[in-house]
C-alpha cells in the first residue's frame, strides 16, 4: 500500500498536499480500501468554513455512509466536480485525481502537527 | 463465531470477512461492484454455507407443512421446490424460506441463517403433528453459481443430469466429484443460476472445481456485498429489511405467497382479518430524484409536508441500474406509482418516487 512523499496524513485517514498556498485534501489508499467501491461523495459547497476534526463530507460505498473530516481548519475553495459522476476515482487513484476538496486559509502550525508517511504507515501497519 | 468450511478459501483469496448473523463471512474479494457486474454478465460464485437445512419428515410431514408455512404445500412435487414463509400468530414473518419436496414424506427448508435455530426451535413448538424435525444446519454448506453462464459453468460438473432441461424453482440429486449435492435452479440475485447444497466435508473440494473450472466462463468469487446490491436490483426481500416479525406478510410485499384459502394455517386469522380491514401499508420500490443515498431506516414523508408515511427498508445506489434507489414500507395511501415521497436522510430530506419493482429484470433467452 502506498503512502507518497510530500503529502502529509491524519490520523482519521485523510491527505492533504501543499500546492500554491492551498491544501489539497483527500483520503488514504487505507481508508479507500476499508471503505470498499464508493458510489456517491456528498459534497460541501466551496465558500464553506471548516474547522480540523470537523466533518468535512461524506462518502458512501453500497454498504453505508462514512464521516470524511477535516484535517485543518479553511475554507473550502474548490470541489473535485469529477466526483460526482465517479466517485470510483478515490478507490483508483485517491492520491491525485480522487482528491476531494482544496482549502485555503489554513495554517503552517496546523500543517506541521500531521503526520509524515512514514508516521501513518506505522500507525495503519502496512 | 462461526465459520463456514469455505473460510480459509476466503482468506486464501483475500476477501475481506465481516460478522454476519455470528458468522465470519466475506463481504466482497476484488469489490462490490466488480462482483456484482460479474454476475450480471457472466458468473460469480457465493458461499451461502450460513445458510440453515431444517427437515420435516415422516408420514405428517406434509400436513405438518401445511399448518406451520404460508404457501401451498400440496402444490408441490416431488423435485419441486417453493418459496414460502413462517408467519406468526399475528400474520407477522418469523422468517422467509424454501422449501424443496424429496418425497411426500421428506421436506427440506432452507432457512436464513440469522433465524436458523429460532426457526427450528418454531417449528418443534409449533408442530402439532408426528412430523419430525431435524436441523442439519452444521452438516450441509451451500454454494450459489449466479449468473447469465451459470448453467453452461455447472453442467458438466453435475452427474448423469440435464441441467439445462432443470427448470426454475425445481431441483435434482446428483453428485459433482463424487460427492452427492442437491441441484437447485434458485438464487437471490435476479439471474439465472443454481444453489448446490454439498455435504459440510465436501464443500471445498466442489468450491474450487467451480473457480478451477469456471475460470474460462469468467467466475468471480462474490461477497455478501454484492448478493445484497443483486438482491436488492432485483427486489427480493431480506428478511430484518423488508421482512420481520412486527410486519405481516400482507404489507411487506408477500401477499403473493400466502394461500388464505389452502386451510388453516399459522397468520391466517390475522392476515384475514387485516384484509378485511384494509391493509395498512405496502412495500414499494424508489428512486431518488435528488443525489444522495437513502439507508434503511430513514423516515419517508410525504411530498409536502411533516406527515411521516414509512421507512426506508433497503436502499443504496446499485451498479447495474445506477441510481439511488430502495424499498419501503409505506401507508398504502402514498403506495401508488408515481407517487412523490421525501426521504429524511441525515438532517434534510431527499425527492424520491414510488416506481414499478423489480428495478432489475434479466432479458429471457
Amino acid at each position: 500500500m502506498e503512502f507518497p512523499e510530500g503529502y502529509k496524513y491524519t490520523k482519521e485517514h485523510e491527505w492533504i498536499k501543499m500546492e500554491k498556498g492551498v491544501a489539497i485534501v483527500g483520503i488514504t489508499a487505507f481508508a479507500q480500501a476499508e471503505l470498499g467501491d464508493l458510489v456517491f461523495v456528498d459534497l460541501p459547497a466551496v465558500g464553506k468554513a471548516v474547522t480540523a476534526h470537523g466533518t468535512l463530507c461524506v462518502v458512501e460505498s453500497t454498504k453505508a455512509a462514512s464521516d470524511v473530516y477535516s484535517p485543518l481548519t479553511g475554507t473550502v475553495v474548490e470541489v473535485n466536480q469529477a466526483l460526482v459522476d465517479d466517485p470510483g476515482l478515490i478507490n483508483r487513484t485517491p492520491y491525485t485525481d480522487g482528491w476531494i476538496v482544496k482549502l485555503s486559509g489554513v495554517s503552517e502550525a496546523d500543517i506541521a502537527g500531521l503526520m509524515s508517511p512514514e508516521e501513518y504507515k506505522a500507525l495503519v501497519g502496512k | 463465531m462461526k465459520r463456514t468450511p469455505l473460510y480459509e478459501e476466503h482468506l486464501r483469496l483475500g476477501a475481506k470477512m465481516v460478522e454476519f448473523a455470528g458468522w465470519e463471512m466475506p463481504v466482497q474479494y476484488a469489490g462490490v461492484i466488480a462482483e456484482h457486474v460479474a454476475v450480471r454478465e457472466a458468473v460469480g460464485l457465493f458461499d451461502v454455507s450460513h445458510m440453515g437445512e431444517i427437515w420435516v419428515t415422516g408420514p405428517d410431514a406434509l400436513m405438518a407443512l401445511e399448518q406451520l408455512t404460508c404457501n401451498r404445500v400440496s402444490a408441490l412435487y416431488d423435485g419441486k421446490a417453493q418459496y414460502s414463509a413462517l408467519l406468526n400468530h399475528r400474520g407477522g414473518v418469523v422468517d422467509d424460506i424454501i422449501v424443496y419436496r424429496f418425497s411426500s414424506e421428506r421436506f427440506l427448508l432452507c432457512v436464513n441463517a440469522s433465524n436458523a435455530d429460532k426457526d427450528f426451535e418454531w417449528l418443534k413448538a409449533n408442530n402439532r403433528t408426528g412430523a419430525v424435525v431435524t436441523n442439519e444446519s452444521s452438516e450441509w454448506g451451500q454454494i450459489a453459481v449466479q449468473g447469465p453462464r451459470a448453467i453452461e459453468l455447472v453442467a458438466p460438473l453435475v452427474r448423469d443430469h440435464d441441467l439445462a432441461s432443470l427448470k426454475g424453482f425445481h431441483f435434482v440429486e446428483s453428485e459433482i466429484l463424487g460427492s452427492s449435492v442437491i441441484v437447485a435452479r434458485t438464487g437471490y440475485t435476479g439471474e439465472d443460476g443454481v444453489e448446490l447444497f454439498v455435504r459440510a466435508g465436501n464443500v471445498v473440494n466442489v468450491w474450487r472445481l467451480l473457480l478451477e473450472h469456471g475460470a474460462s466462463y469468467g467466475v468471480t468469487p462474490c461477497g455478501l456485498g454484492a448478493r445484497d446490491s443483486l438482491r436488492l436490483e432485483a427486489a427480493l426481500p431480506l428478511h430484518g429489511h423488508e421482512l420481520a416479525e412486527e410486519i405481516t406478510a400482507l404489507e411487506s410485499g408477500l401477499g403473493w405467497i400466502v394461500k388464505l384459502d389452502k386451510g388453516d394455517f399459522i397468520g391466517r386469522d390475522a392476515l384475514v382479518q387485516l384484509q378485511q380491514a384494509g391493509v395498512p401499508g405496502k412495500l414499494v420500490g424508489f428512486v431518488l430524484d435528488e443525489a444522495g443515498i437513502a439507508r434503511q431506516g430513514d423516515i419517508v414523508r410525504e411530498a409536502a409536508g411533516e406527515l411521516e408515511v414509512g421507512v426506508v427498508t433497503s436502499g443504496t445506489k446499485t451498479p447495474t441500474v445506477n441510481k439511488a434507489l430502495g424499498m419501503a414500507l409505506v401507508s398504502t395511501s402514498c403506495a401508488a406509482l408515481d407517487t412523490h415521497l421525501r426521504v429524511f436522510v441525515r438532517g434534510r430530506t431527499i425527492a424520491a418516487r414510488v416506481v414499478p419493482l423489480p428495478f432489475y429484470k434479466r432479458g429471457r433467452k
